[in-house]
């Protein structure tokens, strides 16, 4: 089977670029990225504050049971509807430091859209760390799954 | 976490890629990879050098022709790495697909 989702990510780059394709209209898939409400359900995150603009800011929060497992925040450069973003992007306390990302949203037809993410980190080191994030992201969410069935089974 | 840098450093380079798409359709001899490029023979076969020993592609004996192939065991190694985070993208926007499928059924 093909696959939706690719990633480009040469070795001794600080860069990658992450590639989708959609059954969706690119003005959903835009949507998706600048409406709160959505973002907070695609994502799995608290959306404490979304500035859709040129310069504008956001913050996102993630809890678990009440514990905030992570924050992220940036500032958005550029806004294009339905074409394109340019923004920061820092996930707090983590290695990988502050992040450029291109956001291009394209039309294929009236329903298949296609988004390309090409991120920018500092180094390829802190590339590297965003890499080995899944990993330990793997890690805790078996980890609170497992907490789930045990704590249902009490 | 262990990185095979080596492997990496081997398809950081776009003449080294078009090579393993090459060899990953059909095993190869050296002439005939050579076939496909500008550069000079030695330019070719120092790349296929470089990708051997990084064991990303493997020699092959057929009478008195030597052949290339992609080493399977090489490339997994590779995909191995990105897979986690690619699954990761991969799952948030097959999210991202139902949730506005379903936003999309519920506007029309």
């Amino acid at each position: 089977m093909e696959q939706k989702t690719n990633i480009n990510a040469l070795e001794g780059k600080q860069d990658l670029t992450i590639m989708r394709e959609f059954d969706l209209p690119v003005e959903l898939v835009y949507k998706a990225y600048t409406e709160a409400e959505f973002i907070a359900q695609w994502m799995g995150t608290n959306v404490l504050k979304l500035e859709n603009r040129n310069h504008g800011s956001y913050e996102f929060e993630t809890s678990h049971e009440g514990n905030v497992m992570f924050k992220a925040n940036g500032t958005i450069h550029k806004l294009i509807p339905n074409q394109e973003m340019v923004r920061t992007f820092e996930m707090e306390n983590t290695p990988i430091g502050v992040q450029l990302e291109f956001l291009n949203f394209e039309k294929v037809t009236e329903d298949k859209s296609k988004l390309t993410i090409q991120i920018i980190y500092r180094s390829e080191k802190h590339r590297a760390e965003q890499l080995k994030q899944p990993f330990a992201y793997g890690l805790n969410m078996a980890h609170n799954k497992l907490e789930e069935i045990l704590s249902n089974q009490q | 976490m262990k990185l095979r840098r080596d492997v990496f450093q081997a398809i950081a380079d776009p003449t080294r890629r078009t090579i393993i798409t090459l060899v990953a359709a059909s095993a190869m001899t050296p002439s005939a990879i050579a076939e496909n490029f500008d550069y000079s023979r030695q330019t070719i076969s120092k790349h296929i050098q470089i990708l051997t020993e990084c064991e990303l592609l493997e020699q092959e004996q057929k009478g008195r022709e030597i052949y290339y192939q992609l080493n399977p065991k090489g490339m997994k190694q590779i995909a191995d790495f990105i897979e986690p985070f690619r699954k990761m993208w991969d799952e948030r926007f097959n999210n991202l697909e139902t949730i506005m499928k379903k936003h999309q059924s519920n506007i029309k």
